[in-house]
């Protein structure tokens, strides 16, 4: 039988990692609160779920923007024909300004280096094709995002090469670290093209100070090598400090902007974590280089976006009133779940790593491993997945240099389902507990876990979350006397 | 007070962004930019260029629109509130089933039945062109060769080379037999690459025929797979132009081919589809690639994650092409328009003395201007292209931009424009050649 390429047989797409075993487990028995209320909860996917009802409430106003309504008809045909790889103006123009204003319009963005790609996904991908060889590689600070290794690695050969960050110092990277990977690399005769870096971080939450960035954009300048900045969670900001985009750092800052090389700079933008449109594949490739812009605008053909949703995009982005107010809206929902999540959390006696951004927390679950090492970390982590039914991702699979941390998603979800998870926490949690301070055999153990699986089963289990609706001050139950005399 | 920064010299960039492989400096663009430039409009700029370069289906668009009136809210394409929400969530790459199976039996409606289709071996790709990229990463090494018989799609020398880093060996094909690919040619086009040491993957063919405007026949079809099979290589079947078959049973699909012969032997073989052609509807980006190799299917799907269809349109399209009364009546109107353009431009270019390869299908005209030429050779081809798009001010694809190893010849579009704007043009050619017959003559 003819044989496939080396690409299509090599384990590369990266889809035996763990962070989609505990997909897996979720698909098998997913969580529904009424259909299956003992089922998996995900908590493993960065998805925005909490502002729909605002996006939805526009459409409904605005039915021209689509294509297919009474109102929006007459647009169908130039719309369905159009496939011009700039792509339609309104949109360039609606993205642009999109991307100010999530950066208090502190600068400005040039429509003609909107370029489209198919999601963050295609636009990192793009990008490593224009800037790097086969066999040449790209630093990236870890923990980093998982899909990293197949949308930068698997079609275009090229390498990557993690900073190690260490939670001693809140995983912040060091020049120090850069430096360490960088001649490191060049001991090995690697070509380092380049460093790639998450600004908000995921799976962190963090966002990079100015002075980190100035650094980081410093080293990058002197030894000729280009920055990537992914700033795909950059609405996600829902605390202080503010977010600096690099767009600020180059554009803004007068001694930057005379010495740093801006053909080295670019960024990577999308709408499925800032507005919640994940199926849209809306990615985009804004670069401050012109040939970058040519060359990613050729490779576009490839991933181009939608006419259809790029017509609805453009006219829900250019309405600067909505976008205003959906930004000034969802920072504030991703706040109150942040601090709802983490204070739960919390009061188990579980740390996050400190955060004011993302569609999730760094959890520190060290004093939970029977060990601290990574078979420690992935018995702690299948535990979770299958005895507390809450998907989580385990540092791991982020490439994170130490054990015990995981990732857990808190925007995909409504609040009772935050509220059942948070629950299920904190019986696991308390379970351990016990043991600990008896220091009983894991018999005592094991009966506890099964008692807790009975407990789900049998209904008892439905009566905890009643309960703790009702006294909740946080009870998503808007008729609650409790809300009420709060408000 | 801005600070002018000194432009440094080029930092590195990748060979593939500073490669030419793009192809976008073919004539081929050159011809679209003077359309820009200049562009033909009834009635705001009558004399500008028409653009008969563009391969796109514009004839057909009144019955989508229709279908739009009728049916918007079971369309369901975003204004729907309720549906809004899980579609615009909704990333995953195997895509909506609804849309599978509504595209599965769309292909299987265009084969009229001759053929059936797995919705689960369809994986979807943002359009043929990312579709035909795809394929190549995936059934070749760099370094690689597909064999594709020319002349072939310009847009191929980008999406089956460009970032893939295979080659393409072009399989001759000549007029002397209708431009239809022949074993023996495949047999040299082979031993070409071996002699150079460059290891054969697949064959890629496009049926029906873009730059031809024809179907390829069935028996043609069989010494393919002949082939490929002695060879133990891929086919891949570019049939996005199925629907534009002027006589449904004309058109003999690779699919009908192997099911006839029990799908034995047939995870070799691949077919790209998409809408862009026979729907008119280029600007949604809906490719499909439909492969009989189960890991051809997984991993394609996987790669898709860089390439998928935006959910909206996913779903607008499910509920387009589940309804079959709708998809019954689009098949057969949109062929019975597309024969009818295609009659008359060839009656048109008849009468003005050109005479065209014999076509059957497709949004474009195969045109033999070699009697023309002052010499059989690329440059005198290039001349007339060059004399037709700034005197005549029609945009026509040159034979040598697809490939052509045979001088003189030229692909023509009639289906982007209305009827009007055709006869404009099919006058300006008459009037053309009267001058040049009155210049010969004396």
């Amino acid at each position: 039988m003819a044989l496939l390429s080396k690409l299509a047989t090599n384990e590369q797409h990266g889809e035996n990692s763990p962070y989609f075993d505990g997909w897996k487990a979720y698909d098998n028995d997913p969580f529904h609160l009424v259909n299956n209320p003992n089922g998996v909860i995900q908590m493993g996917l960065a998805e925005n779920q909490l502002s729909f009802d605002l996006i939805e409430e526009w459409i409904k106003r605005n039915p021209k923007a689509s294509i297919c309504t009474t109102e929006g008809m007459e647009s169908f045909r130039t719309i369905a024909n159009f496939q011009d790889y700039h792509g339609l103006p309104e949109f360039r123009s609606a993205i642009a300004k999109f991307m100010e204003k999530t950066r208090g319009s502190r600068v400005k963005f040039d429509p003609e280096r909107v370029v489209m790609a198919g999601g963050a996904t295609g636009a990192n991908e793009t990008l490593m094709f224009c800037l790097a060889d086969p066999g040449d590689a790209f630093l990236v600070p870890s923990p980093y995002y998982p899909g990293f290794n197949r949308d930068l690695r698997w079609r275009t050969g090229v390498q990557l090469l993690p900073i190690s960050c260490k939670s001693s110092n809140s995983f912040k990277i060091t020049i120090e670290a850069l430096k360490e990977a960088y001649e490191n690399a060049q001991q090995a005769n690697v070509k380092v093209k380049g460093l790639i870096l998450t600004n908000p971080s995921n799976p962190l939450g963090t966002t990079l100070d100015r002075d980190t960035l100035k650094n980081l954009l410093t080293f990058t300048n002197e030894h000729n090598i280009h920055l990537v900045c992914d700033e795909i969670y950059a609405t996600t900001v829902f605390d202080a400090p503010q977010f600096v985009s690099i767009a600020e750092i180059i554009t803004n800052d007068e001694v930057t902007n005379r010495c740093i090389n801006k053909d080295l700079v670019h960024i990577v933008y999308s709408l499925s974590k800032d507005m919640g449109f994940p199926g849209f594949r809306v990615g985009i490739v804004y670069s401050f280089n012109d040939d970058v812009v040519n060359c990613a605008r050729k490779m576009s053909s490839f991933g181009l976006v939608s006419t259809q949703t790029q017509h609805i995009i453009a006219a829900m982005l250019s309405d600067d009133e909505f976008v205003e107010e959906f930004l000034i809206e969802s920072a504030k929902r991703l706040r109150k779940r942040h601090e709802k999540f983490t204070g739960g959390l919390e009061e188990v006696g579980i740390k996050c790593l400190k955060s004011n951004a993302g569609l999730f927390c760094w959890m520190d679950l060290r004093p939970l491993l029977k060990e601290p090492t990574h078979d420690g970390e992935v018995t702690l982590w299948k535990l979770i997945i299958n005895d507390v039914k809450l998907n989580v991702s385990p540092g791991s699979s982020f490439n994170c240099p130490e054990t015990g941390w995981f990732r857990v998603c808190f925007a995909n979800i409504d609040d009772q389902t935050v509220d059942i998870a948070l629950v299920r926490i904190r019986m696991f949690v308390d379970g351990n507990n016990d043991v600990k301070e008896n220091g009983v055999a894991k018999e005592k153990q094991h009966w506890k876990r099964s008692n807790l699986r009975l407990s789900f089963s049998n209904g008892k289990y439905d009566e905890n979350v009643m309960s703790l609706n009702m006294m909740s001050p946080n009870s998503p139950i808007p008729h609650s006397p409790l809300v009420r005399a709060r408000n | 007070m801005t600070i002018k920064i000194e432009k440094r010299p080029t930092v590195g960039l990748s060979k593939v962004a500073t490669s030419d492989t793009h192809g976008e400096d073919s004539p081929y663009f050159a011809g679209w930019k003077a359309y820009d430039e200049n562009p033909f409009d009834e009635v705001h700029n009558p004399s500008g260029v028409i653009q008969m370069g563009l391969a796109e289906n514009q004839v057909s668009f009144d019955l989508l629109e229709e279908y739009l009136e009728k049916y918007r809210d079971v369309a369901r394409c975003g204004s729907g509130i309720s549906s809004f929400r899980e579609n615009a969530l909704f990333q995953d790459y195997h895509g909506l089933l609804s849309f599978r199976k509504a595209m599965a039996s769309f292909m299987e409606q265009v084969r009229g039945g001759r053929a059936t289709f797995d919705p689960d071996r369809v994986v979807i790709t943002a359009g043929a062109t990312a579709a035909n990229e795809l394929l190549t990463f995936i059934l070749a090494d760099p370094g690689d060769a597909l064999l594709v018989p020319t002349p072939y799609y310009p847009g191929f020398d980008r999406d089956l080379r460009w970032r893939t880093d295979v080659k393409i060996v072009p399989v001759h094909c000549n007029n002397s037999n209708n431009f239809q690919v022949t074993p023996q040619a495949l047999e040299e086009a082979y031993k070409e690459a071996e002699s150079k040491n460059i290891k054969v993957k697949g064959v890629l063919i496009t049926n029906p025929s873009n730059p031809f405007g024809a179907t390829v026949q069935r028996l043609v079809l069989e010494e393919i797979v002949e082939f490929v099979t002695r060879k133990n290589i891929h086919l891949v079947s570019d049939e996005i132009y199925s629907g534009s078959a002027f006589c449904c049973s004309e058109f003999v699909s690779i699919a009908e081919i192997l099911e006839s012969r029990n799908y034995m032997d047939s995870e070799r073989v691949h077919i790209v589809y998409s809408l862009s052609k026979d729907l008119g509807l280029p600007g949604f980006r809906v490719g499909t690639i439909y492969s009989y190799n189960d890991n051809v299917v997984t991993t394609a799907r996987r790669m898709s994650s860089f390439t998928l269809i935006s959910s909206q349109t996913q779903q607008l399209l499910a509920s387009m092409l589940s309804d079959e009364t709708f998809t019954q009546n689009y098949i057969k109107t949109n062929r019975e328009r597309l024969r009818r353009r295609y009659e008359m431009i060839i009656d048109g270019l008849r009468s003005a003395g050109i005479e065209c390869l014999k076509g059957n299908a497709g949004l474009f005209c195969w045109m033999n201007l070699s009697p023309l030429l002052e010499k059989p050779t690329k440059d005198c081809e290039l001349a007339v292209w060059n004399t037709i798009l700034h005197e005549v001010k029609l945009n026509i694809s040159p034979g040598s931009s697809c490939h052509c190893s045979e001088p003189g010849w030229f692909r023509v579009c009639f289906a982007n424009m209305s009827e009007n704007t055709l006869e404009i043009a099919l006058k300006r050619i008459h009037d053309f050649m009267e001058t040049r017959t009155i210049i010969q003559k004396h």
